[in-house]
């Protein structure tokens, strides 16, 4: 056995890559495959300078599918294996997660958002949403979460290994570019003093025992004949993943009783909001704000109870209405005034939050 | 007054200096390759393609209609453009993790086909752009940030001859060679050649050139000197590899 990663609470300054690379040795994670892409690359910088200390692996593979189809052979080993990735990154991504959906695989995939469309810049964004979240070619059977800094960026990496294992859908840690090369304080520690029991991998293939004697083969499929196969098998996982949802997702709230707006954003944009909430709660503005945390699945009963209660919402987020679209699906059919608050690929303040809060309540 | 530098003609002067950092070789690349446009006057039938990879920066450094295309895609992108305007002369430039890792296939590929397109590849060991990570052609024991305590072929592999394996696969008509920019008098050569070929519809065109990059490698100028003529040109062969009518030509020639 290796020596344990992080054994003893510990105060750290670290940027969101360094300690991505800190909460997956935390977390048990075996092996890493990884392109190079801005701005995820330190997450692998760090992963290769600490990966023989503690027994773990790395490979640098052609390109982000090849990386992705490795990290579904990784778990398919029994390996806790994850990838990093970002931007067009998350394009290429999108073949290889398809896969781990259609075989259940627990894969785990930290992005670190860019600028989009197409390599656009290297810098931030909330862009990859959609990707992200329903990206592929089948129903988005995934779990993803939305971080909003570096302590969470610690805490749900090491949840997400912990999800992907326990429930056997995809699952991404959804960063940003800022919080990617940010340096901030966090915690960092060891997960099993804290209460949280790691999960232990399982093969797909290679176990024990001679198949066709011992044990039956190991046999995962890709294709089906027929419509109706198809069906089944979507359904049944489709099912499934409607069961867990309550259990796996995830929502941050404040102020929302009896606010007259509440504004909606995910991930770092939320930290401006929180900023925009407080300060417009001084001025004597009913306003409060929500963010899911669990983009996939979402908080669902949250979000209905919400637009039933708040006369008006506003969404925001660096990106075109990315989450704003799933968020409306949810919210359909209710009378709340949405508004939005949209910067494709730039970053948003508290200022601009409160400026544009201010507007809509005086409208 | 200081004289103004001697620039191709096909250069923009108005985008100048370029952007690449001091010591660089794709400006040199790209500097022979102005002069060769020039020297075929065909400067208003070019199509230039640069990858993503620090060959980015060139999209505005010609007077040449130019397309930046996605990463390792610039060469499906040339072949588009050549397949419907044959007329057009296509130009695809990129870095080696561009044309030999994320781009690997549509190079193979493209080459199979014999496109009538000339790719060039800016061989520097490494993926410049990203900050300095290993790329196929890292030298075994060279550190990059990915191979941080040296390329450890054992788990890596070797380093990718790129023209060896293209030429082993084109057939008859095509031009393959390596350049370096230790020597630019033949590196011009060599792409004229190239372009030609691909002008005279031979078939395929393929110049991988040995270059710098001092910033990432971290060397001062006599190293990054050395390890592009020892170290470098010690494991990639320069000279031509494949020339129409001559079958292969040993490297060296
Ligand atoms: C799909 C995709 N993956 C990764 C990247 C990130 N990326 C940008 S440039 C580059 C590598 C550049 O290396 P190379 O092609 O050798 O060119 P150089 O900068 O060394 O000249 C990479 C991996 C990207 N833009 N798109
Ligand atoms: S980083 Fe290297 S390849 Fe890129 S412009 Fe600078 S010297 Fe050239
Ligand atoms: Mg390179």
């Amino acid at each position: 056995m290796s020596e344990k990663a992080v054994t003893e609470e510990k105060r750290v300054f670290m940027t969101g890559n360094e300690v991505v690379a800190w909460a997956a040795l935390a977390a048990g994670a075996d092996i890493m495959y990884g392109y190079p892409i801005t701005p995820q690359n330190e997450v692998m910088h760090y992963w290769t300078r600490l990966a023989p200390k503690y027994d773990k692996k790395f490979l640098q593979t052609e390109d982000e599918l090849s990386a992705g189809f490795a990290t579904a052979g990784g778990v398919m080993a029994g390996r806790k294996a994850f990838t990093a990735t970002a931007g067009s990154g998350s394009v290429l991504m999108q073949e290889p997660m398809a896969m781990a959906e259609m075989m259940r695989l627990p894969t785990v995939a930290v992005l670190q958002q860019r600028g989009g469309p197409s390599t656009a810049t290297v810098i931030y964004s909330q862009q990859e949403v959609t990707l992200t979240t329903i990206g592929g070619n089948g129903e988005g059977m995934r779990v993803v979460y939305s971080t909003a800094g570096h302590q969470e960026l610690y805490d749900y990496t090491i949840k997400a290994f912990n999800t992907a294992w326990k429930y056997r859908f995809p699952t991404f840690v959804l960063g940003d570019g800022y919080q990617a090369k940010m340096r901030e304080p966090l915690t960092i520690y060891d997960p099993e003093t804290r209460g949280i029991s790691l999960l232990e991998p399982e093969p797909f293939v290679g176990k024990e025992g001679e198949p066709g004697k011992d044990r039956p083969p190991a046999q995962y499929r890709n294709t089906f004949n027929l419509e109706e196969e198809l069906y089944e098998k979507v359904m049944s996982d489709i099912r499934e993943f409607e069961k867990v949802a309550p259990e796996i997702a995830e929502y941050e709230s404040m102020e929302t009783e009896g606010a007259e707006l509440v504004v909606i954003a995910h991930g770092i944009v939320f930290r401006a909001v929180r900023e925009a909430v407080a300060n417009l709660r001084q001025q004597r503005f009913r306003v409060g704000g929500f963010r899911p945390v669990t983009l996939r699945p979402l908080p669902v009963t949250q979000i209905k109870e919400l637009v039933a209660g708040a006369p008006k919402i506003l969404l925001v987020e660096s990106s075109y209405g990315q989450m704003a679209r799933l968020l409306k699906e949810v919210a359909c059919g209710s009378a709340t005034e949405i508004s939005t608050f949209f910067k494709p690929g730039v970053g948003i303040t508290a200022g601009e939050v409160e400026a544009r809060v201010k507007e809509i309540i005086k409208s | 007054m200081q004289p103004a530098p001697v620039m191709p003609k096909t250069w923009r002067v108005d985008t100048k200096p370029h952007k690449f950092c001091p010591g660089c070789g794709h400006g040199l690349i790209l500097k022979c390759l102005g002069e060769a446009i020039d020297d075929l006057e065909i400067q208003s039938r070019v199509v230039y393609g640069c990858d993503i990879g620090c060959s980015l920066l060139s999209w505005d450094l010609f007077n040449l209609d130019t397309v930046q295309a996605h990463h390792g895609r610039t060469t499906p992108v040339m072949t588009g453009i050549k397949r419907a305007r044959p007329e057009l002369i296509c130009i695809a430039y990129m870095g080696d993790g561009g044309g030999y890792s994320i781009g690997v296939q549509h190079l193979v590929s493209s080459a199979m086909r014999n496109e009538k397109i000339t790719v060039i590849v800016a061989n520097n060991t490494q993926y410049a752009m990203t900050g300095g990570q290993m790329a196929p052609t890292t030298l075994p024991g060279q550190k990059t940030e990915t191979s941080p305590f040296g390329r450890d072929p054992g788990t890596t592999g070797m380093p990718f001859r790129g023209a060896e394996m293209i030429s082993s696969i084109v057939q008859e008509g095509a031009y393959v060679a390596r350049g370096s920019i230790a020597n630019l008098r033949q590196l011009t050569g060599y792409l004229k050649k190239a372009l030609k070929n691909q002008i005279e519809g031979k078939g395929f065109s393929f110049v991988e050139a040995l270059s710098s990059c001092p910033t990432n490698w971290r060397t001062d100028a006599a190293r990054t000197w050395e390890f592009i003529e020892k170290d470098m040109a010690g494991y990639f062969k320069v000279g031509e590899i494949k020339i129409p009518g001559r079958g292969e030509v040993t490297a060296d020639a």
